[in-house]
């Protein structure tokens, strides 16, 4: 056992991805765990930067970017953006069915011993990955030959969005 | 390294997320906690394009619609919670029931 360990944190990849999956795991307890809902928010924050971190580990480093620029940056402003707009109780009281809660914990445990059961017990194949020259380029090239027709409908579907979202919180005029 | 803890630490963010967006009251935190289910789904994607039987940069693609996806979704979400702030004056979710059939009118 203790043998594994030192092995395991022989090479620097695995004490980096301990590390990452430390804190992103962390930052999602304390997420769940903090009353306040901007303390809960920057939990959240840096789950995102350590999956950012991850995906670095992963040799996705544009998605890691992507991960930064997006969630990081855009997602949790909105979230500040959305507490500041909607007034609420600076302390989110205690839940007031304790059974409730208690049964979802339950729940949510189960369905974690379920998946990591069947983790477990599945053989994954593993491919040969040659790591391209520049992660970006190479994404670029895909996107824009074989993929160029779901990132044309993603724009599409990102303006009618954002349109949407403008028009829902906008303040009438009347 | 293997792909077994990068699922399992998916599986784990998945259902912290999904004890979050079941159990908060404030409709901020539910949004909040979607994006974390959301998240561990990305990292089970980019696991699987550099670990799976056949490792490609598909993954990775998929990956990136998703966020752009969550992004969309964010924004609306947000949108409506506003909207919903404006008319109801409340922003949790035990609130948010207007589609709920009133207790006189259940029929018995």
């Amino acid at each position: 056992m203790l043998g594994n360990l030192a092995e395991f944190f022989g090479k620097g990849s695995n004490i980096a991805f301990f590390i990452f999956a430390l804190f992103a795991i962390g930052g999602a307890v304390f997420m769940i765990s903090f009353n306040r809902v901007v303390q809960m928010v920057t939990a959240m924050a840096f789950t995102f930067l350590s999956l950012a971190g991850l995906y670095v580990l992963l040799e996705a480093e544009f998605v890691a970017f992507v991960q930064v620029l997006i969630y990081a940056g855009a997602v949790t402003i909105l979230m500040i953006f959305g507490i500041v707009m909607t007034r609420h109780d600076r302390e989110e009281e205690v839940p007031r069915r304790p059974l409730h809660s208690v049964l979802l914990g339950l729940g949510s445990l189960a369905l974690f011993v379920v998946i990591y059961i069947a983790i477990r017990q599945t053989a994954f194949p593993q491919g040969t990955f040659e790591a391209g020259e520049d992660n970006t380029l190479e994404l670029g090239q895909l996107i824009f030959n074989q993929y160029v027709i779901p990132f044309e409908l993603m724009s599409v579907l990102l303006t009618v969005a954002f349109i949407g979202a403008i028009i829902l919180a906008k303040r009438e005029e009347d | 390294m293997v792909i077994t803890p990068y699922l399992t630490l998916g599986a784990i963010l998945f259902c912290i997320g999904l004890y979050g967006a079941l159990s908060k009251k404030n409709a901020v935190i539910v949004l909040l906690s979607i994006e974390l289910m959301l998240n561990a789904s990305n990292l089970n994607l980019i696991a699987f394009a550099r670990f799976g039987a056949n490792p490609s940069l598909t993954g990775q693609i998929f990956s990136l619609f998703t966020i752009t996806i969550a992004a969309a979704e964010v924004a609306v979400g947000i949108a409506i919670l506003i909207m919903l702030f404006r008319n109801k004056g409340t922003a949790d979710v035990n609130e948010m029931d207007s589609l709920k059939e009133s207790q006189q009118q259940r029929p018995m």
